[in-house]
């Protein structure tokens, strides 16, 4: 076999790269999903995590918390799918860090695939997982007496910012599993950091109750601002520039963090 | 058509202080097998690192099949294969899986990467556990599938980076011997070890690196016979003897070390080495056996980079 020969398959146009790049990421997400399927411990504890949640605020504090005007259990669910995708984007560190430690990740650079498919693949397969954890908390919630008022339209659309802030959140925490080859150490970095933007958005209380400096934090987030959003179209209220915010913070977050994480990527030979 | 499948030239690359590769400068002939030795540290997974695309340099050339691997890692890439240290393969997937999405990824498509994946699954022996998940397999089967892996897409170039460090012996000899198949079929071949032993058997060239330099190239052989001193062994009747021999040869300007009836002599090698040594013990009863220890590349290696120069690259890894 001459140089020549063999070196012609490595020059392609823009439209072969992109159709590569694609074929790339559909071939790594299978593979995440079948570690996803073949690790059900990961899977149990995604959603066994927001489940005890549910039972804890609807059971054993919800009575004491009160949100003028409607049912307490309507007010939850919406901060209950923010939580299991926020704290599902871990995963995505947690996952890639795996891959960094095992070597999987250098390899990858010795291969002719596409840079970006290593990790688009990583959040599309994550993003699939978010999909069955928010379908799992959606029945949870119907179980524990949970209704949208507006209906299922604005239910569904509650869902659509959901998914569309996990998958941006997924991104968010790839920088951490690229730079961290230690899965348990990605974890502990992560868990603080959703904890602190779950707990201080509106999540599972009203935030009109928080101090006000909490308040100035709390509000001013993405997971607030999805939460908020969620609301107003399940209990039908105004919702035009809530889910417009909520959906800019996805979009803002995602742009930054792909760049970002690209770039860690690539520059990962240095 | 060249006449090198790899070529290094004056490669730099530092890691903050610590310099990992110092103008390394070497060839590697198509369809030949090269041993890169050195210690822990002296550069040999970075210099694979390099030539596979996963590591920039910071000066300096190298090309593999012509093409240089920073400005065109994307074409490098399509031609090589690259086996690390640690066996890079998913524990979650099977070992079919495994090979079947590295093939995917090289761009080998999915009907010809599963003929190639059942091939190389035979090959090494890993037919039995194809189907089963790769956490349930022993160190030695994920270091097989592992070169399996960076074999799918058949790279006429093959790199190695220590592929039988903690392996059993079986695996070992087993993993050599598919390096050489790929040899007799005309792949060229870089593979980095430790072990003398492993490029002795495997490598028709040698280059020794110490602190990211080439120290010393040649043929296993070459080299033996330039840096390896021959060892005897004679045993006497009894410890007074061999007391008595030592002295003599001490004398005599030999380096001998008395060790109850037997002793060890060092001497260069060449003909003739073996009756001189014999006629210096001319006052002494004749020894009852003689033994003769050929120099083995370890000899060498010890002799270029001693182990003072071992430990201090050690502490830099």
């Amino acid at each position: 076999m001459s140089a020549a020969a063999v070196a012609g398959r490595g020059q392609r146009g823009p439209a072969t790269r992109l159709a590569d790049a694609v074929l790339d990421t559909v071939d790594v997400a299978d593979r995440n999903l079948r570690s996803l399927v073949r690790t059900p411990q990961a899977l149990v504890f995604a959603t066994v995590q927001p489940m005890i949640f549910v039972l804890l605020f609807r059971y054993a504090f919800g009575g004491a918390i009160k949100v003028p005007g409607v049912s307490y259990v309507d007010f939850l669910m919406p901060g209950v799918f923010a939580q299991s995708v926020a704290f599902g984007a871990i995963g995505t560190a947690v996952g890639l860090s795996a891959d960094l430690r095992s070597g999987l990740l250098v390899r990858f650079r010795t291969l002719p695939m596409s840079p970006i498919a290593v990790l688009a693949g990583r959040t599309l397969a994550d993003l699939a997982r978010n999909v069955l954890v928010v379908a799992v908390m959606l029945g949870v919630g119907f179980a524990v007496g949970f209704r949208s008022p507006a209906g299922v339209i604005p239910l569904l659309a509650a869902l659509g910012l959901v998914i569309a802030f996990g998958y941006a959140a997924s991104w968010g925490f790839i920088a951490l599993g690229l730079r961290v080859s230690d899965p348990e150490a990605a974890q502990g970095a992560g868990v603080p950091l959703v904890f602190l933007l779950v707990f201080t958005a509106s999540a599972f209380v009203p935030s009109a109750d928080m101090p006000g400096w909490l308040q100035a934090f709390g509000t001013h987030q993405p997971v607030n601002a999805l939460v908020t959003a969620e609301r107003a179209l399940i209990f039908g209220q105004p919702s035009g520039h809530d889910v417009l915010l909520s959906l800019a913070w996805s979009g803002g977050l995602f742009l930054v963090f792909a760049l970002l994480g690209l770039r860690i990527y690539t520059r990962m030979n240095r | 058509m060249d006449d090198f499948a790899i070529e290094v030239s004056r490669l730099n690359k530092a890691f903050g202080p610590v310099t990992a590769l110092d103008e390394l400068t070497f060839q590697v002939p198509a369809g030949s097998v090269l041993g890169l030795l050195g210690p822990n540290g002296s550069g040999k997974t970075t210099t694979v690192s390099v030539l596979s695309t996963a590591l920039r340099p910071d000066g300096g050339r190298a090309t593999v099949h012509g093409l240089d691997v920073v400005a065109d890692a994307a074409r490098v890439r399509a031609v090589i294969g690259f086996a690390g240290q640690f066996a890079a393969v998913d524990p979650n997937l099977t070992g079919r899986e495994n090979l079947t999405l590295i093939g995917r990824l090289s761009r080998v498509d999915r009907r010809l990467a599963r003929v190639r994946a059942a091939e190389l699954l035979d090959q090494f022996g890993l037919s039995d556990a194809a189907d089963r998940l790769v956490r349930g397999y022993s160190g030695g089967m994920r270091r097989r599938l592992d070169l399996a892996a960076a074999l799918v897409h058949r790279p006429p170039v093959l790199f190695l980076d220590e592929p039988t460090t903690g392996l059993d012996p079986e695996s070992r000899f087993r993993l050599w011997d598919a390096v050489r198949e790929l040899a007799r079929a005309g792949t060229t071949v870089l593979l980095t070890t430790q072990y003398l032993e492993e490029a002795d058997a495997l490598a028709d060239q040698v280059v020794i690196i110490a602190h990211g330099r080439v120290a010393e190239t040649g043929t296993p052989a070459q080299l033996k016979e330039r840096f390896g001193s021959v060892v005897f062994t004679l045993g006497f009747a009894g410890a007074a003897d061999a007391l008595t021999a030592s002295r003599q040869l001490a004398m005599a300007g030999y380096r001998a070390v008395a060790d109850e009836a037997d002793i060890q002599v060092r001497s260069d090698s060449g003909s003739g080495a073996l009756p001189r040594l014999l006629r210096a013990l001319d006052q002494v009863p004749d020894p009852v056996s003689v033994g003769i220890h050929e120099p083995t590349l370890d000899d060498v290696f010890l002799a270029l980079t001693g182990p003072a120069s071992a430990d201090q690259a050690g502490l830099h890894r």
